[in-house]
């Protein structure tokens, strides 16, 4: 899709694929799970890309391959000029300074007997930045910045609430200085009041420090709110990509507008829950996706011909891609093909 | 419907649990009701008492450490609280049914579907296995599950999450119960699913008059689901109200604080968007409650009044006994008669 790498580009990846082969066991033959097919995309520093999708999408195989926890069964991920995909050993293990990661459950995520201070300062030891007691002055410095109190660094997990926790859990991704973070539905296991207190947090660390952030969500709401450019994955695929208000203006695959539309907002109430676009059935196995679109078994808009052969995923409009044959451009304006009132 | 009628009163519930740390009240004098065929939402942050409520209604609080301490629960007229065991037995399942938030953990792996949908209906309806498999099937018709004749036969492991959960809320109503307690139904699935779900309880509710008593903290959901909602705050009712009244006239300022500190679609139509709202610090433990009003600490109108004593629920005016538990409103009402 992109032949050569701007210099603006901080991570780029290039037809991803992450499968996991299963062996046979009971009479079952071997088989391969597709869960991450094909997968590309660019994130530009100091930006936000947020991939969404539901359950089984590939949405957290793709942050973890990305950190290479996952492995990688082919294409190509950089994080600037260094190749990640092809790094082994002592250079892996020193290029992690470069990329961290912030998971979704504040409580299991925290060792519980070490201590708050500790697991921030683990990073600094393992990577020996500074000495020890620059790495101590960094700790209460990294405290103060994600809004917790220095002297709490002597406390153990559980002495800290949900969002506290994930205060910490911030901090600890942040003490290397990354260039980018990875944040793997970190906002989903927290109530609502306390979520606004770690997105606003999110949002003014990425000010402060320039940071590059790939957000793994389900959460269209909070997606619209942190970050610049969407992809909406479905089955192991990317099915579109968009900047934010050229996607929330107007989503174009109908999975995307299903998607959407099936939001439950505090404004639209029982009239959105009346005029959404319902999905039938689940999505099929990753195991042996069909031929064709995968989406088309529950799409309300296929044909016949999007079962035969996969849509490419191709630019509409500028920085506005889709895979889906049945969206046409009229008057260099690309028209969605299921229309939904997101008013 | 008939929706004048009481069909479930709770008056003054107190659940209190009991540690070394002392005794922590963690449901502090509960009022509501549930009238015939509607949906009540009780929505609030972990920990305000909102599964305690739906847990003491079936009296299932888990004994000791907890204990209901006092109150009344009174199912047409009867308390519940007053009740032996055995009259319990008879009510959850059949009059009261509950779905949980997880459908995988409230499933048994080991049985079929079909056994566990047909045990509420040879316990509470008499009916033999072969019946009972009749109507387990009829059920699966019911909420939306295809070739229900096969998967009758099927174990939990070999249905979707999705699907999980329709047998949950197929076995919740297979003997058809007045009330439905759905406890986060949706919180496990997927939005699209989620949809479905919602549809699917919309649909079963009006053809068999069953009153919902839906807890969640998804203001979304409540918006497109209840007719009325409560809003729980430290073990007490802090508003309620229509769905309308409570969510576009809020009263209370923590009701304020968790519409305004939601992000919502479209939030990009105009730019860049703002900081969310936030309310800060967070929930009081329920060790530390003392006198007063629970939020007084994260509220940015609290004053002397807030710390002195707890407020009662005031009308906040409105045909729907729209109310809330905040001194400002006797404060207001005090002015407008001046």
């Amino acid at each position: 899709m992109n032949a050569r790498t701007h210099p603006d580009v901080l991570l780029s990846v290039q037809d991803l694929q992450v499968h996991f082969p299963r062996k046979s066991s009971w009479g079952r033959p071997p088989e391969v799970v597709r869960a991450v097919d094909g997968v590309s995309f660019e994130v530009r520093r100091g930006t936000a890309l947020a991939v969404v999708g539901e359950s089984g999408s590939g949405k957290t195989t793709t942050a973890l391959a990305v950190m290479r926890l996952a492995p990688i069964t082919g294409g190509l991920v950089r994080l600037g000029d260094t190749e990640l995909s092809r790094l082994e050993g002592e250079a892996m293990r020193l290029a992690r300074r470069r990329l961290q990661i912030v998971f979704q459950d504040p409580f299991s995520s925290l060792n519980p007997r070490q201590r708050a201070g500790d697991a921030v300062r683990a990073p600094l030891d393992l990577m020996k930045v500074g000495t020890p007691a620059e790495r101590e002055a960094r700790v209460a410095q990294l405290f103060a910045q994600v809004g917790l109190r220095p002297e709490q660094r002597h406390l153990f997990p559980h002495q800290f609430s949900g969002g506290q926790r994930q205060r910490i859990n911030i901090a600890r991704a942040l003490a290397t200085q990354p260039e980018l973070v990875v944040c793997d539905e970190p906002v989903s296991a927290l109530d609502v009041a306390i979520r606004a207190q770690i997105l606003n947090l999110l949002r003014q660390l990425q000010r402060d420090l320039g940071l590059t952030y790939l957000f793994i969500s389900h959460d269209m709401a909070v997606v619209e709110h942190l970050c610049d450019e969407i992809a909406v994955m479905y089955l192991g695929q990317i099915v579109e990509r968009a900047p934010r208000q050229a996607f929330f203006a107007s989503p174009l695959h109908p999975y995307s507008v299903a998607l959407m539309s099936a939001v439950p907002t505090v404004a639209g109430g029982r009239r959105r829950a009346a005029t959404r676009i319902k999905l039938s059935g689940d999505p099929p196995s990753p195991i042996a996706p069909p031929p064709g679109c995968r989406f088309a078994g529950r799409c309300p808009a296929a044909e016949p011909a999007c079962t035969q052969e996969m849509p490419p995923l191709r630019e509409v409009n500028p920085g506005h891609w889709v895979r889906c044959r049945r969206v046409e451009v009229v008057d260099g304006r690309a028209q969605p093909v299921i229309r939904f009132d997101n008013a | 419907m008939m929706s004048d009628e009481k069909l479930l009163q709770v008056s003054d519930l107190r659940v209190e649990f009991k540690s070394r740390q002392g005794t922590a009240m963690v449901l502090n004098g509960v009022d509501f009701e549930l009238r015939p065929g509607e949906t009540l939402c009780v929505v609030g942050e972990s920990g305000c008492g909102k599964s305690m409520t739906a847990l003491a209604l079936l009296r299932l609080i888990p004994s000791p450490p907890g204990r209901i301490a006092g109150g009344r629960v009174a199912l047409r007229g009867r308390d519940l609280l007053a009740c032996s065991e055995a009259e319990m037995r008879a009510v959850r399942g059949n009059r009261i049914s509950m779905i949980f938030q997880e459908p995988m953990t409230s499933l048994n792996p080991v049985y079929t579907v079909g056994d566990q949908i047909g045990e509420t209906l040879r316990l509470h309806a008499g009916l033999d296995a072969r019946a009972a498999r009749a109507r387990a099937i009829e059920m699966l018709m019911q909420v939306g599950i295809p070739a229900p004749e096969k998967r009758v036969d099927e174990f939990p492991h070999q249905l979707s999450g999705g699907m999980r959960q329709r047998v949950m809320i197929a076995m919740a109503l297979a003997c058809r119960p007045e009330i439905l307690i759905a406890d986060e139904p949706t919180t496990a699935l997927d939005v699209t699913v989620q949809a479905q779900i919602f549809d699917l309880l919309r649909d079963l509710q009006r053809e068999n008059g069953t009153a919902i008593l839906m807890i969640t903290h998804d203001m979304g959901a409540v918006a497109e689901m209840a007719d009325r909602v409560m809003v729980m705050y430290a073990g007490r009712v802090i508003e309620q109200g229509t769905v309308d009244e409570v969510l576009s006239a809020p009263r209370h300022p923590y009701t304020q604080g968790l519409i305004e500190c939601l992000p919502e679609l479209g939030s990009s139509r105009d730019g860049e968007p703002g900081p969310l709202a936030e309310i800060p610090g967070v929930v009081p433990s329920i060790w530390e409650l003392g006198q007063g009003c629970a939020f007084r600490e994260r509220c940015p109108h609290a004053h002397a009044r807030c710390a002195a004593e707890v407020p009662p629920m005031f009308a906040a005016g409105g045909a729907g006994g729209h109310g809330a538990a905040c001194w400002l409103l006797a404060e207001q009402a005090e002015e407008a008669m001046a």
